[in-house]
């Protein structure tokens, strides 16, 4: 009935660096940043066309994504395990091979 | 200079004994809004007055208290503190508490985890469980510095994590509300749900400060 999540959780993904003008849910601090998803929320309406009237289709896969502190602040002061976990909607996301 | 004018500088006598009740100010652009769209909703019947009214009494009716019951009650059985953690709505509905609209996750507070919530987007919030949010929740300087640098925010609520363990700040930017279960007070062996729940904090369920000591309830 529903499209199957694209993510695993435990999977390394990357938040798109867009900017598109509209309701975004993706907070611009952790655009283009590194993480791994933590689980799989189910899936919503798009906020990005519920916000303008539409109907929020296709939904959209919601993950919760967890950050490493100091991958998303180069200067973060607290400990070097303290992570972010973020919700954010497949469509911002893509698979990371990229280590760094 | 007289006592009532030294706080006063617009010149009107609000202190004074006997100053009427009347509206401070003009409505304000969005609550003109409001007051037009809620006129227009009973007007074409789409809502009565009487909704709208116990609409406003179930919202004022929530609160801290309902969070405190699950948390009390995952304190005293584990089976319940499984469940919370597996699916909070489900959890919550157990104790007839319903989360309409968005899906609870409870996440657990340990020897080795801190976790916090904040939204750094807008002010999101599990109303359904702990009602309407602190002021300071809502403010810029504490969802721009609760995943910026969320020690220094901690320790400005009194609350220090060593560096031993680690913190988890939740950004809670869609469709999930969070809560925290924070650690089980020492000393409370034995203790009722009923006692336990007087520990149990608002602050402490958003991850500011730990539950309140066993010497701490408020009665």
């Amino acid at each position: 009935m529903s499209a199957p999540a694209h993510f695993a959780p435990g999977t390394p993904v990357r938040v798109g660096t867009g900017d598109p003008p509209s309701h975004v849910r993706t907070p611009r601090y952790i655009r283009g940043k590194p993480g791994v998803i933590e689980r799989i929320c189910g899936r919503f309406g798009n906020p990005e066309r519920l916000a303008y009237g539409g109907d929020g289709q296709p939904k959209q896969t919601l993950y919760r994504v967890r950050f490493r502190q100091d991958a998303i602040w180069p200067d973060y002061a607290g400990a070097a395990q303290d992570t972010v976990d973020i919700e954010i909607y497949e469509h911002w996301l893509s698979a990371d091979s990229d280590k760094s | 200079m007289t006592q009532h004018d030294h706080d006063n500088g617009h010149g009107h006598e609000h202190d004074t004994a006997h100053a009427p009740i009347e509206a401070a100010d003009a409505l304000g652009a969005y609550q003109l809004l409001a007051e037009a769209v809620r006129e227009l909703l009973i007007e074409k019947g789409v809502i009565t007055a009487a909704e709208l009214r116990r609409q406003i009494e179930r919202m004022d009716a929530r609160g801290p208290h309902q969070g405190a019951r699950m948390v009390a009650r995952a304190w005293v059985d584990p089976a319940y503190r499984r469940r919370l953690l597996a699916d909070g709505s489900a959890a919550a509905e157990e104790l007839g508490v319903a989360v309409d609209g968005t899906k609870l996750v409870v996440v657990e507070n340990t020897a080795e985890i801190h976790n916090l919530i904040v939204c750094t987007l807008c002010s999101c919030y599990p109303r359904a469980i702990l009602g309407l949010p602190p002021d300071w929740y809502k403010s810029r300087d504490y969802r721009a510095r609760a995943v910026r640098e969320p020690r220094r925010v901690l320790s400005e609520f009194g609350t220090e994590i060593a560096d031993r363990v680690s913190v988890r700040v939740h950004d809670s930017t869609a469709d999930m509300r969070y809560l925290v279960l924070p650690m089980r007070p020492q000393a409370t062996d034995g203790w009722d749900e009923a006692r336990l729940a007087k520990l149990v904090t608002r602050d402490s369920m958003i991850g500011v400060a730990p539950a309140l000591g066993a010497g701490e309830a408020g009665d």
